[in-house]
Parts: structure tokens; C-alpha cells; sequence
């Protein structure tokens, strides 16, 4: 029998300048024939910045694609993508950045803990499942009954006119685990849209931030919430009142969405889906939203109509007088 | 002398013919110049006015194995080792990404400090005005080659600086370049220019390798979605060439550095110009006679560069490629050598450097005979 310990990675206190990568693997296997216990440590390689004039030289890539950076780049890069973003919040790329560059220290460790100290969370990072564009088959999907996690989720997508797209690859995680669990994140994210029925307009990915923020604490999706400044005031006022409130309350009562294995959920009833982590759905956004918008334009309709009257008895007066 | 082992230890295969020749023309200049024979000589009459001009060209020397285009011969792509036909698809890549932000990235990244650059080089080679021409007026007819012209930087300053500083229509100005992507952007800039010196210019798509084979530019995107044009110039679509010595001045900024295979480049240049004309190349070079000033420089180009590209273009690798390729460009000593290795003479050091040797100016002749 083998029992696998892990430290939390962020419970340990590393000394500064060190990449704070490292966590200690103890594993204790009483069924060793040679000995009765064998107690084996085993140190995870440090990544050791080398403090040098020359950016030449920097430290080798953990996985394809990454990109280690220094402190100061990581803090360029999250002060950059992070204004740029709330500048144009279409260029998905930055926010992918602003996402990696805030993840460390603590946050995503957090996280990759918080997958860690469950079931399911382990098995997804042993198996690392990937969802790209190509791995989902939407049509087996739809053919499934409704109310089925998969149902609802191609629905939702037919619903906002998109499809599941492969999304950008982490590049500057450190931790090659931490950054499958930032992939794995962000690849879910349409899930997450399709489990509380949010559409994909500014307000309701704001309203999913604020939700996504209380449940996994990654920083990106708090200061996300900060482009609520950017929606008109009605939307705002709608947040304030609705959304928020109800972000925080699901957010912080649900288990971790992180760890569900989707891909196994598919064929499962949504709703019991949704009982299983705590949440409630919040009132259904576009409904809100085209209410509103027939609202106003009623009013307008009555309002335009009111004034062409005003203008007929007007002109009705100003002839009655004349004559 | 100088020369002789610099040449040596730069380019290894150089056989002695090679440098039999090249000391014959170091004899047949230093015959005609009063300086003293340890310092770089130049002419200070014209060639074609000497009497013990040297017949060493009269027949042509055999081009030698490295400055003969070959797909497979390893090169450097950045940091990477690639052929030399992978080198050119990646280059292709990189610049039909970056072609749309391509000039406000250079803006970003020198802090608008290419502009200074630019406009000394164009004002330095003075196109339109040639004081060797014969007769009172020195604006004689120009034929001017800009390789790698890409976005028009350069192209646009030597129409300006002809036509309307030295007052020269005569000047007339090839934009080529072997990605679509870019000239097409070139040609969207130049339709604010002037019509006068629109007319003065004509887009060529051309590997600066081999420009026996060229074309006229071919819009892109292409207005047929199912269309097979690719965002670079395929030679086998080939419809023109430019012609032996047809060319007053040949320019090349910041361009070099990407060719898969730079001495057969040269050998081209050599080819197209007319004796007499110029070859003039502004490309970034080595800052390493200022230690400090260099290691700040490295900094920013290695750190600062990419994180720059990923904001504002979307695209880091395309950059780290930039900044790994002008590392892995020759010294201005060493493509000084390569241009002589050419046939091009040059005047003193050979290249001129601009911001303490970030980017530097090598300028050569096709010499008269």
C-alpha cells in the first residue's frame, strides 16, 4: 500500500529569490519486500533564477511553450495585459496573460491544492483531459435527452452563436502542474458559462468573473470585476443589485467547480449537477436584458406618440385661432 | 594587408584565388593613392581615368560554394539552427504576422529612434544629386533598387529627398520585397504620397537572392478566398528580372539580417549594379565597444522587445526571433569583410555606426572598369 503525502505547496516558506516551485513528496510503501517502510524524499527541482546582467541566459523551459520570466517582466506583464484588457476587453490573449502573470505567488497553488485534496481533482491531474475545438463531439451532444449537462451546454452555445475554440496555451506558469491547472481553467470556462446559463456579452462574463472569483480566488477573475465601470448604467445597476449578490453567495457556498471531470459529466442530469455543488441559477440575463429592451421601447413608442399629439393640438390651436 | 587576415579568420573557405584577387585590387589602388600602405586605401580619382586601371575582372572569378543559394544548407533561424529553405518559411511567417503593426512596433520598440536613423541614411547617400556626372547639372537620371523596402520607410525618404530636396524628377525607385503582406502594406502607405513620386515607384516582389527572378506585385489578400497566392513570393511564378548593371543605388535597411543566405545576396547586388553604384545597407550591428550602455541594451531588447510584442501585436515569438537574429548578425568588421568578399570597394573603415554601433551604416561600390 503506498500513501502519498503532499505539503501544501503554499504552507511552505521558501527564502526569497527562490522560484517558489518546490513541494516534498513523501511516500511512505509498506510492501517493499526488502525493508518493512521505506521513507523516500523527493525533492522537486528548484528553479534558481541566475541574478545576471544578461537576459540571455535565461533558465530552460519546464514544458513546451513556456516562457520563464523575472519578477520585474511578470509585473510589466500583468500591469500591461491588465490595462491593455480593460481597454479592449476583445483581445483574449491578454487577459490569458493577466491571468499567468497574477496567478503567482500563492494563488494558483491554491488551487492546484484545492484539486489535489479531492477525488475527482486528483484523477483530472493524472489524466490531464484537454478540451479543444476538435475533442468535443457537439453533434453525439445535442442527440443527448435534454437537461443533460451536455444538452445544455450545446445549447448555450447555439444559444450565443459560438463554438468551443482552442484556447491560447499557458507560457508563464512555472510549475508545469500549475499550468495545466491554468489550462485546464480556462478551457472550462464555457462550461462554467453553460452550468449558470450566463451569455457571453460584457456583463455576463463580468457577472461570471465575480462568480469564478469566489470560487477559485484566481486574481484575474477579481480584477476582472473591475470592468463592470465599463457597462452602461442600467447593466451596472442590474450587477449591483443582481448579480453581484448573487455571485458571491453561489461563489462562496459551491464546492470547487475546478473539479469537475466534465467530460464524464456529460450524460448527467444538469440540475442534479447543480445541487451536487451548491449552486442556484441566477435570473436568466438575456430574458432580463430584451425585457428591458422592449420596456424602453415602449416608452419611446408613447413618448413619440405623446409629442405628435402635443404638435397636432398645436397646429390644431394655432389654425383655430388664425381663422 | 589589414584586410588579408580579418578576411581569413571571417570567412574560412576562402580559397587563394579569392584572395590573390582582392590584393590585386589593394595594389591597384594603392597605386594611385598617396597614403601610406598600413591604413584602409581609397581612390581618389576615378577609376576609369587611370591609366594602370586593373584587368583583374576581365574575367569573372567562380562564385564560391557559400554564396550559392542551397535549400538545405544549415543557417540560423534566432537562437534555432534551420536550412536554409526553412529559414525563409519562418522568416515568411514572422513578417506576414507582423506586417499590420509592423511600423508602430518599431516606433515601441526604439522609442521612434529608427526615424533619426533612417533619415541620416537616406540624407547621407543624397539620391538625385551625383556630382560625377558629367555636364554642369549634377541631377542626372537615377535607377534606385530598395530590397527589403517592405513598408516604404526607406523608399518614401528617397523620393522625397529627390524629387523635392534636391529637385530631381529624374529618380525613379523600385520597392521589392519577398513577403506580400508587407510591400502590400508599402503600397497602401504610398498612396498618400505625392502623385509625382507615386508615379516615380514601382513594387517588385523579388528574393534579394536571385533577382533574375521577380514580379510585379500581387495584391494580397487575395480578392478569391480559394485562390492558392501565399503571403510570400514563390519564384516559380516568375514574369520579369531586373537586368545586369541597371541599378545607380542599391539599398537594403534592416532586411539583411533575414536572408537565408547573405553572400549570395551581395553577389546579386554586385550583379545588378550599374559600375559606380552604390550598395548601402543600415542594419543593427554590435554595441560592444560600450560595455555598459551594451548590457543596458541587451536588457531591453531581450526582456522589454517580446513583452512589447505580446501587448501590443499579440505575438511574442515573432519578436524574440528579431532580437535573437540581430544577436546572431555578424560584427560590423566581419559583414564589412563579406561585402569585399563581394567585389564592392570601400572607402576607410567601410560602415559608419549609428548610436554606438546599435545600428550601423556599410555603404560599398561597384568599381568602374
Amino acid at each position: 500500500m503506498e500513501v502519498v503525502f503532499r505539503r501544501p505547496a503554499a504552507a511552505i516558506s521558501r527564502p526569497k529569490g527562490l522560484k517558489p516551485a518546490a513541494s516534498v513528496l513523501v511516500t511512505v510503501s509498506t510492501s517493499s519486500p526488502l525493508s518493512q517502510s521505506q521513507l523516500q524524499l523527493q525533492l522537486q527541482p528548484q528553479q534558481r533564477r541566475p541574478f545576471t546582467f544578461s537576459s540571455l541566459t535565461r533558465p530552460p523551459p519546464n514544458y513546451p511553450g513556456h516562457v520563464p520570466l523575472s519578477f520585474i517582466e511578470k509585473a510589466a506583464l500583468a500591469i500591461g495585459s491588465g490595462l491593455m484588457s480593460l481597454r479592449d476587453p476583445r483581445r483574449g490573449d491578454l487577459i490569458a496573460a493577466f491571468a499567468e502573470a497574477t496567478a503567482t505567488p500563492y494563488f494558483i497553488y491554491r488551487l492546484r491544492d484545492a484539486m489535489l485534496s479531492h477525488p475527482t481533482g486528483r484523477r483530472i491531474l493524472r489524466d490531464r483531459p484537454r478540451i479543444t475545438s476538435t475533442s468535443l463531439n457537439l453533434p453525439h451532444l445535442r442527440s443527448l435527452p435534454p437537461n443533460t449537462v451536455g444538452r445544455t451546454y450545446v445549447e448555450w452555445l447555439d444559444r450565443e452563436h459560438v463554438s468551443p475554440d482552442t484556447r491560447a496555451p499557458v507560457r508563464y506558469i512555472d510549475d508545469e502542474e500549475c499550468a495545466y491547472v491554468m489550462q485546464r481553467y480556462r478551457e472550462c470556462h464555457d462550461f462554467y458559462h453553460a452550468l449558470v446559463g450566463l451569455p457571453t456579452v460584457r456583463e455576463g462574463e463580468v457577472a461570471l468573473k465575480a462568480f469564478e472569483f469566489c470560487n477559485t480566488l484566481l486574481p484575474m477573475t477579481g480584477l476582472s470585476v473591475f470592468a463592470a465601470g465599463t457597462l452602461k448604467p442600467r447593466e451596472r445597476k442590474r450587477f449591483w443589485e443582481v448579480y453581484l449578490p448573487w455571485a458571491v453567495r453561489n461563489g462562496l457556498r459551491a464546492k470547487e467547480i475546478i473539479n469537475v471531470y466534465w467530460e464524464e459529466e456529460l450524460e448527467r442530469d444538469v440540475n442534479d449537477l447543480r445541487a451536487e455543488l451548491g449552486i442556484e441559477m441566477p435570473p436568466d440575463m438575456r430574458e432580463l436584458r430584451r425585457r428591458e429592451r422592449e420596456e424602453r421601447r415602449r416608452r419611446k413608442a408613447e413618448e413619440e406618440e405623446a409629442r405628435r399629439m402635443a404638435a397636432m393640438e398645436a397646429a390644431k390651436a394655432a389654425q383655430g385661432q388664425r381663422q | 594587408m589589414a584586410a588579408r587576415p580579418a578576411l581569413t579568420r571571417a570567412l574560412p573557405h576562402l580559397t587563394s584565388t579569392v584572395l590573390s584577387r582582392s590584393s590585386q585590387y589593394q595594389t591597384s589602388l594603392r597605386s594611385i593613392s598617396s597614403l601610406s600602405p598600413l591604413s584602409r586605401t581609397f581612390s581618389t580619382t576615378l577609376p576609369s581615368l587611370d591609366a594602370n586601371a586593373s584587368t583583374s575582372t576581365s574575367s569573372k572569378p567562380p562564385t564560391p560554394d557559400y554564396a550559392i543559394p542551397d535549400p538545405s544548407r544549415p543557417t540560423h533561424f534566432g537562437f534555432q539552427t534551420v536550412t536554409e529553405s526553412e529559414k525563409r518559411e519562418k522568416v515568411a511567417r514572422v513578417f506576414t504576422s507582423v506586417a499590420e503593426a509592423y511600423d508602430r512596433m518599431n516606433d515601441l520598440m526604439s522609442f521612434g529612434w529608427h526615424r533619426v536613423w533612417k533619415d541620416h541614411f537616406v540624407r547621407t547617400l543624397n539620391p538625385g544629386f551625383s556630382p560625377l556626372t558629367a555636364g554642369p547639372d549634377p541631377r542626372g537620371p537615377q535607377q534606385i533598387l530598395d530590397i527589403a523596402g517592405g513598408t516604404g520607410d526607406i523608399a518614401f525618404r528617397m523620393l522625397h529627398t529627390a524629387h523635392v530636396v534636391n529637385r530631381n524628377p529624374d529618380v525613379r525607385v523600385i520597392m521589392s520585397d519577398i513577403n506580400r503582406a508587407m510591400l502590400t502594406v508599402g503600397k497602401h502607405r504610398s498612396e498618400s504620397l505625392p502623385a509625382s513620386q507615386q508615379a516615380a515607384l514601382s513594387f517588385l516582389e523579388a528574393n534579394a537572392e536571385d533577382l533574375t527572378k521577380a514580379r510585379p506585385l500581387v495584391p494580397y489578400p487575395p480578392a478569391d478566398p480559394a485562390s492558392e497566392e501565399k503571403p510570400f513570393f514563390d519564384p516559380t511564378t516568375a514574369t520579369t528580372s531586373i537586368p545586369d548593371n541597371s541599378i545607380d543605388l542599391y539599398t537594403v535597411a534592416f532586411g539583411i539580417r533575414n536572408f537565408s543566405n547573405i553572400p549570395a545576396a551581395l553577389r546579386e547586388a554586385y550583379r545588378v549594379l550599374k559600375p559606380g553604384g552604390v550598395f548601402a545597407c543600415l542594419e543593427f550591428s554590435k554595441a560592444d565597444k560600450h560595455p555598459l550602455f551594451n548590457a543596458v541594451y541587451k536588457e531591453w531588447s531581450f526582456r522589454a522587445i517580446p513583452l512589447i510584442g505580446q501587448l501590443v501585436a499579440a505575438d511574442r515569438d515573432s519578436y524574440q526571433y528579431l532580437v535573437e537574429s540581430i544577436e546572431r548578425f555578424p560584427s560590423q568588421e566581419e559583414f564589412r569583410d563579406m561585402i569585399l568578399d563581394a567585389g564592392f570597394v570601400i572607402a576607410g573603415e567601410g560602415y559608419e555606426d549609428l548610436t554606438g554601433g546599435v545600428a550601423a551604416i556599410h555603404k560599398g561600390m561597384k568599381p568602374r572598369t
